[in-house]
């Protein structure tokens, strides 16, 4: 008689320290690299900080040694990086730019990332299980909307560079949609299991693709105008871009019917067009992203033209941290962290960092394929691919892709909000990730409780 | 629902791809366009921060960047002054690099040259701070010196080839500026000079040796009108050739006198070389009108008119436009439109000395990277075959005969044979006429040849002479490189 051995995944829990370790020895030598580069000495700060990064991270290694064992182990040693990256650079901009005092904002991009990693801890202990995240489908909808529009209040809301999407309160600069971002891809991931049935209908073909029922376009057009309303009253083409991105992709792999794509596109092009028509900002975006180096595009704004100066000076190899000017383009800590990575540590520093995303967003979308509900497919595909879809609209606009729109780069960029959103994804994402690569429990544990007083139901 | 989440990872393999051909196109591919866009404010902290080229005369710098105490690490500084302005030019952190080798030659200067990559990479690798090539020069200090003094306060221009190899050994013009004021890290003073410099008459910032309106080059030009005679074999230097007191020019009512409007030889004729020696228009035009307007223009692209040079810095092409049969007989004696660069009367000279051969003029030896190996060496190379070695034979012998009895006995040295010849171009009724002078010596074994040309008479006004004033120009020049 052979024995049955049951394959049993590795948790690679021990992987993940490693790899969380190797991650952080990265970060403190580019730290050490500044602090040599720029002060000639070694940083004091280091060992502090390194501690300070230490504990963090494998307090948040250990959460998921006790709540989520089966978790992806690359995800964790990746954000863990590309924030501690992040924080050298706007350090680095920060001893550029001679900050002192409360005008630091490295101590602050600090605070928040410690902030953000015990909040997305506290989502690993909350949430056991990602479906207990379905229950509130309609209240996250209304939440998210909420957020979206938030901006658009008087007193609070806030109009930066020509785009209403942030809040303040008090001396606290929000951008809401980055949350807004995690409670809608909750909303469409709850709204499109139950309905993906109705939504897959065909009604007639043409052109050889089944095309949906003239009464089942409701939600696309809905999620259409909601992403013409944020682009018409906060002038912000990137979210914009991303919540329609991220709604018709879900919408897609919900039905699997590659006519909402056709739809989707369509309705994206219509819009587009008659934005660039309208509104004087988008015209303006579009200009400088058609000729950033001519007179016109000058006349109006260098900060594209002097971000790919920034990068073009970085070339192959880059300047080297601490050695470059980042500080020459506007915002170089924020929505122009990319083409600070890019001056310093040149195109083979920032394919490194691609890398890092598309990682990241790989380990999301393998979760999804992995997890065995409706439901946690399509809130990990949804969460992976309005990160990765942001990744694009970041470095597609200061790269000359696209338009150059306002967003921050997930996890480098400076900004409390998207540092507390892109670290809550990622909890989720862990989340999903341990549900898909658990192993089912054992058979005969199975058998011992179908024995036992309580019937257990076994469908398979 | 897993084949439409495949199929979307494709997609998001498409949109990172996207990123990373955006990002090499621009880091890579068009990185360098980007780098010399004007007002790129990193390239021009870059060029600073790191220890620019010096350049080099006979081993001693005339233009040195030195380490200084502000954020920008070096300053250039320019220890000559203004002996060399026209020849190094600027390099000023608001106004960029220009007017001479520091524009022309920047990408090796600053070290972005691909031809110092390998260098680079070597010193990145060993932490060596990058710097630029240093650039050693052919000219020759005395040579120099003596051409700026004898040139005084006059405007004009000076150059003096070595006319075997080509190469430059003075590059003078006047008036000149101190590139050290552009040069201050102080913005504002530069600002100011910038200003004053501008508002300077004269326009000191323009190399007249080689660039800005140029000059008609009058009488001088008569020594290609000499060359494409003998070269046609109608005619050698004992020619008897018509030289009355006017020539009547052809298809018009218009006439061509000579100078003292006396004939220029018993019977209205006289020889070649006798109408060299004493400059005679009519002798000459007649040629002129004998020969055609396209020998001339033929014979004038044999010494280099017409071509675009870079010595590095850009030399404007000197020209002769088509010509009708009257307008040939004027630019027969440098009149009408012919239009050159003191550069070109030197090569003219040059190729005279060199047997006919016309050498390709430089002003860089050679350029070394900043552990002074050689990264390149110029070599001389031959741009023309002007005239043939007879040619140039009976031509030399003609032109010694102008400095030893004619119009150029101003630039005679004693003890050696100089060949020359004067000129004195008319530039509009009424106004002082531009003196010329382009010689050669010793003229059996040629080590020097020189064109001068000081504008509006100089300091002689309406009196000028070709001889009288640029001629003694040319001779302190000369002996300048001859005399030990």
């Amino acid at each position: 008689m052979s024995t049955v051995t049951s394959f049993r995944p590795r948790t690679r829990r021990n992987v993940e320290l490693v790899l969380l370790l190797l991650a952080i020895a990265i970060v403190l030598v580019a730290y050490l690299d500044v602090g040599l580069a720029m002060g000639g000495t070694f940083p004091p700060d280091l060992i502090k900080y390194g501690f300070g990064l230490l504990f963090l991270s494998v307090g948040f290694h250990l959460v998921l040694r006790w709540r989520a064992a089966y978790a992806d182990p690359l995800m964790l040693p990746i954000a863990t990086l590309l924030n501690g990256l992040g924080l050298v650079m706007i350090h680095r901009l920060d001893l550029a730019y001679g900050r002192t005092g409360s005008k630091l904002l490295e101590p602050k991009q600090l605070m928040w990332s410690a902030l953000s990693v015990l909040i997305a801890a506290g989502v690993i202990i909350a949430l056991r299980d990602h479906r207990q995240l379905r229950r509130f489908t309609f209240t996250a909808m209304a939440v998210g909307l909420g957020m979206l529009l938030l901006p658009l209040l008087p007193i609070i809301g806030r109009s930066i560079n020509g785009s209403r999407i942030w809040i303040g309160i008090g001396p606290l600069s929000l951008q809401p949609a980055e949350i807004a971002k995690i409670l809608l891809v909750i909303f469409f991931a709850g709204y499109l299991v139950e309905t993906r049935d109705v939504l897959s209908m065909v009604g007639r073909r043409f052109l050889g693709i089944g095309l949906p029922r003239a009464r089942d376009l409701g939600p696309i057009l809905i999620a259409w105008l909601a992403s013409v309303a944020v682009l018409v009253f906060q002038g912000d083409l990137g979210t914009s871009l991303l919540f329609f991105g991220v709604f018709v992709a879900m919408l897609y792999v919900a039905t699997e019917r590659r006519s909402w794509i056709a739809i989707g596109l369509i309705l994206f092009c219509a819009g587009s067009y008659f934005a660039n028509l309208v509104i004087t900002h988008v015209q303006v975006r579009v200009l400088l992203w058609l000729d950033p180096f001519g007179p016109k595009a000058l006349a109006v704004s260098d900060q594209l033209a002097k971000g790919l100066m920034g990068m073009a000076q970085g070339g192959l190899l880059g300047s080297g941290l601490g050695l470059g000017h980042p500080q020459l383009t506007y915002f170089p800590e924020s929505d122009f962290i990319i083409p600070s990575f890019g001056e310093e540590l040149g195109l083979v520093g920032l394919f490194a960092l691609l890398l890092l995303y598309v990682l990241l967003v790989e380990r999301g979308l393998r979760a999804a394929l992995g997890v065995r509900d409706g439901f946690g497919k399509l809130l990990a595909v949804g969460l992976s691919f309005s990160f990765a879809l942001q990744c694009f609209v970041v470095v597609g606009g200061v790269t000359r892709v696209i338009p150059l729109t306002g967003m921050t780069m997930p996890f480098l960029s400076y900004g409390g909000s998207s540092l507390l959103a892109n670290w809550s994804l990622v909890a989720i994402l862990l989340r999903i990730s341990d549900q898909s690569r658990r192993p089912l429990p054992d058979p005969e544990e199975l058998a011992a409780a179908s024995a036992a007083h309580t019937q257990v139901v076994r469908l398979q | 629902m897993n084949k439409p989440i495949r199929r979307l990872s494709y997609v998001v393999a498409l949109l990172f791809c996207s990123l990373l051909f955006s990002t090499t196109w621009v880091q890579f591919v068009t990185a360098k366009s980007i780098d010399n866009l004007p007002g790129n404010y990193r390239t021009l902290l870059n060029g600073y921060s790191r220890q620019r080229g010096a350049i080099l005369v006979n081993g001693s710098p005339i233009a040195k960047s030195v380490p200084i105490k502000d954020r920008y690490k070096f300053v250039r500084t320019y220890p000559s002054a203004k002996l060399y302005s026209q020849v190094t030019g600027y390099y000023s952190f608001t106004y960029g690099a220009g007017g001479g080798l520091e524009g022309s030659e920047d990408s090796l200067l600053s070290g972005q040259s691909d031809q110092l990559f390998y260098r680079q990479v070597l010193d990145m690798l060993t932490g060596k701070p990058p710097s630029g090539a240093s650039l050693e020069l052919t000219i020759n200090p005395k040579a120099q010196a003596a051409a700026d003094q004898a040139l005084g306060n006059q405007r004009g221009a000076v150059v003096a080839l070595d006319p075997k190899t080509g190469a430059v050994l003075a590059m003078v013009s006047h008036p000149q500026y101190d590139p050290g004021t552009l040069a201050s890290h102080n913005l504002n003073s530069v600002a100011a000079a910038w200003k004053a410099l501008n508002a300077t008459s004269g326009n000191p910032a323009v190399n007249r040796s080689i660039a800005g309106d140029l000059y008609p080059p009058g009488s001088t030009f008569k020594l290609v009108t000499a060359a494409a005679a003998l070269s046609s074999g109608k005619f050698t230097e004992s020619s008897q050739i018509p030289g009355p007191a006017t020539l009547a020019l052809p298809q018009s009512t218009a006439h061509l006198p000579t100078d003292d409007l006396q004939p220029c030889g018993p019977g209205d004729k006289t020889t070649l070389t006798h109408a060299l020696e004493i400059s005679c228009n009519t002798a000459f035009g007649w040629l002129g009108l004998d020969l055609g307007g396209n020998a001339l223009r033929a014979q004038a692209a044999k010494f280099g008119f017409g071509d675009t040079l870079h010595v590095p810095m850009r030399v404007t092409a000197s020209s002769v436009p088509p010509l009708n049969a009257p307008q040939s007989a004027q630019a027969a004696i440098g009149q009408y439109d012919v239009r050159v660069t003191p550069l070109q009367m030197a090569m003219v000279s040059a190729g005279i000395a060199n047997n006919g051969a016309v050498m390709t003029p430089y002003l860089v030896k050679d350029s070394r990277n900043s552990s002074l190996d050689i990264i390149d060496q110029t070599q001389p190379q031959q741009l023309s075959q002007a005239v043939t070695p007879a040619v140039a034979a009976a031509l030399t012998r003609m032109m010694v005969t102008v400095v030893q009895s004619g119009t150029g006995t101003p630039a005679q040295i004693p003890g050696i044979t100089v060949a020359g010849k004067t000129g004195t171009a008319q530039l509009a009724a009424g106004g002082n006429p531009d003196a010329w002078f382009t010689s050669f010596a010793p003229a059996t074994n040629p080590q020097v040849a020189v064109a001068v040309v000081v504008e509006n008479g100089g300091n002689a006004g309406s009196e000028a002479y070709g001889g009288a004033v640029a001629g003694p120009i040319a001779r302190a020049v000369m002996e300048a490189v001859l005399k030990p």
